[in-house]
């Protein structure tokens, strides 16, 4: 465990009434390598409401596809656990995961690597089925038809083979095998991250259709902001392993109490977004994930950090039902940010 | 040592094309493709996969990959045609008048030097100068990109940098012989935003204040919309438009370029939890090379083609501040 004092974090919970399919709570997961132990993921929590998309950005080690990883149990974490609906899958054997597997599933950035090119299209999509010996042959040609028809694909696709597709195809394949067993939770890992942006629209509006008529939740990894602001309800900022902020989609947005949250928007520029960063932008690289900053582990490139902050870890505080945020001196988004005054002084 | 006259284009491209030799005959990849760049401005140019805005970057540098080759037109460098230039008088332009730097660093990094030695050696390659002036020269150059410890990072291998920091030391490398025109092919890409935002912003500043005329290729219209003055959109090897970027977003003239803008997710675009606004898709694909049609390779896909549009390539026309390749260019508002 990381040294440093970590105060109990408070349940963050959707602003929604209905039972979460997804409840993961005090998530850490731990790497051991040759160099050294890398704490990966640090007490991560959240909930996820049914029909809903909960959108987690941050850049390269924040965590996130380590966290999408562990949800799905493809690692092991070393502390937290993972409810799926009334199931605590945290130490769930292989034989019980493959029923979790019904209600759980995942799709990645690259397709290609999770399709077996020997197979055809139907036999991909009719796998899942098999395995969970759902319907007779014919009932699960007719689900492979049924499920080409609901990711815009034509039947005949069934009769070909991955490679003979287009990347935005392919992605539309990998959707469908992850929808075969009616999934209450699908985790995506920058899965539109590939694609050109006019490929990206067409599965984007895709996953939006899916949702609507299904009622799945999404737990959607990424990296720009802009897709996962169009796609989420709720957003969670990761930084180094910790849930930094997460609240609404626009009130993230349009109030983002974090420094790190703040320079993540200001530093990514949009068509319709100001022609400047508002503020000087973040200095030097993250910190090594090997040898962790104190306290907060912001703190090493944040413009308004004071001593408290490399003294303690900032427990997650409610600002407004459903935005919470883990910093000693968030911004409130009623006064001048007091990031330029500290820069300036 | 600049040579360029005022208001005279420093890089002027006339007419490039460039094809793939193929068994099944000469595969054509860009198409007479012209345009110039000035002292201090950056151009962008834009476009999705296949679309030949990296092949016409490595073409200003004469760097096309066998079995692609230039098929056509010129590519003036300070009033010199680099085409006709032998590769020996090629490699004194390169590095010293114009330089490139690419997506993934490492590729171009030589991993068994140090990084101070790899830009000492590219001075040296063009000036005859002592090793020990190289070496002042190389430290100020990391000074220049802002690499903390300049001392220190001369001495370390390029593996042991951050992507962030290998980018800004293949900046240093291109600056070395001080060139007239940087090329930077999707720079940014495999880099973090916030770290990218530190690299843009770099490179920005060093075409202010050393009149760097820079070449910018990218697929990523919100870096475009903050950092570069003039924007050329590429579609199946051909410019369909060319426009001042302020322009070019207020009001785009030709339907892909405005496909791709109505492509990108807008702020507040609906509500969370209301029903979101649909993006624009662009139907269809990207025509393969073998296939391409006679008359505007965007026709398949545009809701304005009609007969004239199958029949011919439309040649660019004057548009405001640009030009735009579109036989409906005006009509293009009742999308």
């Amino acid at each position: 465990m990381p040294s440093d004092a970590v105060l109990a974090a408070p349940a963050v919970s959707a602003p929604v009434t209905a039972t979460p399919v997804l409840r993961v709570s005090g998530l850490s997961v731990e790497y051991r390598t040759a160099r050294g132990v890398v704490h990966a993921l640090d007490n991560v929590s959240f909930e996820l409401a049914p029909g809903e998309t909960l959108g987690i950005v941050g850049e390269s080690g924040c965590g996130k596809s380590t966290l999408a990883r562990a949800v799905v149990r493809l690692l092991d974490p070393s502390a937290g656990t993972i409810r799926l609906g009334e199931t605590d899958i945290t130490h769930a054997t292989r034989r019980r995961m493959r029923a979790a597997r019904r209600d759980l599933q995942m799709v990645l950035q690259d397709p290609a690597a999770s399709l077996d090119p020997r197979w055809t299209v139907g036999d991909l999509l009719a796998e899942p089925l098999e395995i969970h010996g759902i319907g007779s042959r014919a009932e699960r040609r007719a689900r492979v038809a049924d499920l080409l028809d609901k990711v815009g694909l034509p039947p005949e696709a069934a009769q070909r083979r991955p490679h003979e597709f287009s990347g935005g195809q392919r992605q539309r394949i990998g959707i469908a095998r992850a929808l075969a067993l009616e999934p209450k939770v699908v985790v995506l890992d920058e899965p539109v991250s590939a694609l050109d942006v006019s490929v990206q629209a067409q599965i984007l509006n895709l996953l939006t259709d899916l949702q609507r008529t299904l009622g799945v939740s999404f737990l959607f990894i990424g990296h720009d902001l802009s897709v996962v602001e169009y796609v989420s309800d709720r957003v969670a900022v990761m930084y180094l392993g910790r849930i930094v902020e997460l609240g609404g989609r626009d009130s993230l947005w349009r109030r983002p109490a974090h420094p790190y949250t703040r320079a993540l928007l200001d530093a990514a520029p949009r068509i319709d977004g100001p022609s400047a960063p508002a503020g000087p932008g973040l200095t030097g690289d993250t910190p090594s994930p090997y040898d962790l900053p104190s306290g907060c582990r912001f703190h090493t490139r944040c413009p308004i950090a004071a001593d408290v902050c490399r003294r303690l870890a900032p427990a997650m505080q409610a600002l407004s039902p459903g935005h919470h945020v883990a910093c000693h001196f968030p911004d409130s988004g009623s006064e001048p940010p007091s990031m330029q005054s500290a820069i300036n002084s | 040592m600049s040579h360029a006259v005022p208001n005279e284009p420093v890089l002027a491209v006339d007419g490039l094309s460039i094809g793939f030799q193929t068994r099944r005959g000469l595969l054509p990849a860009v198409r007479e493709l012209s345009f110039s760049v000035r002292s201090g401005e950056m151009l962008a140019i834009v476009g999705e996969s296949g679309c030949g805005k990296s092949l016409t970057a490595l073409a200003l540098l004469g760097l096309i990959p066998p079995p692609g080759r230039v098929t056509g037109g010129t590519v003036r460098l300070e009033g010199r045609d680099l085409l006709a230039l032998d590769e020996a008088a090629l490699r004194r332009v390169r590095g010293a008048r114009i330089a490139m730097i690419f997506q993934e660093p490492m590729t171009a990094l030589n991993p068994v030097l140090t990084v101070g030695e790899q830009i000492m050696e590219a001075i040296l390659e063009h000036e005859p100068v002592s090793r020990k002036a190289a070496r002042k020269r190389t430290l100020a150059l990391l000074e220049r990109v802002r690499i903390p410890d300049p001392e220190r990072r001369f001495a370390e291998y390029p593996h042991r940098l951050s992507g962030g920091m290998r980018q800004r030391v293949m900046i240093a490398m291109a600056l070395a012989g001080a060139p007239a025109v940087l090329v930077a092919d999707e720079p940014t890409t495999a880099l973090d935003v916030t770290i990218q935002a530190q690299i843009l912003s770099l490179i920005d500043e060093l075409r202010r204040e050393q009149g760097t005329a820079v070449v910018f290729i990218t697929h990523d219209l919100g870096v475009v919309s903050r950092y570069v003055d003039r924007v050329l959109v590429m579609y199946a090897g051909r410019k369909v438009e060319e426009r001042d970027t302020r322009d070019l977003f207020a009001d785009p003239l030709h339907p892909y370029t405005r496909g791709l803008i109505a492509a990108q997710p807008r702020a507040g675009a609906g509500a969370a939890g209301a029903v979101r606004e649909r993006l624009a898709e662009i139907p269809g694909t990207v025509p393969a090379l073998a296939a391409m049609p006679a008359g505007c390779a965007f026709a398949p896909r545009c809701p304005l083609a009609d007969e004239r549009c199958v029949q011919a390539v439309p040649p660019p026309r004057r548009a405001g501040s640009g030009l735009v390749a579109c036989h409906h260019a005006g009509e293009t508002h009742a999308l």
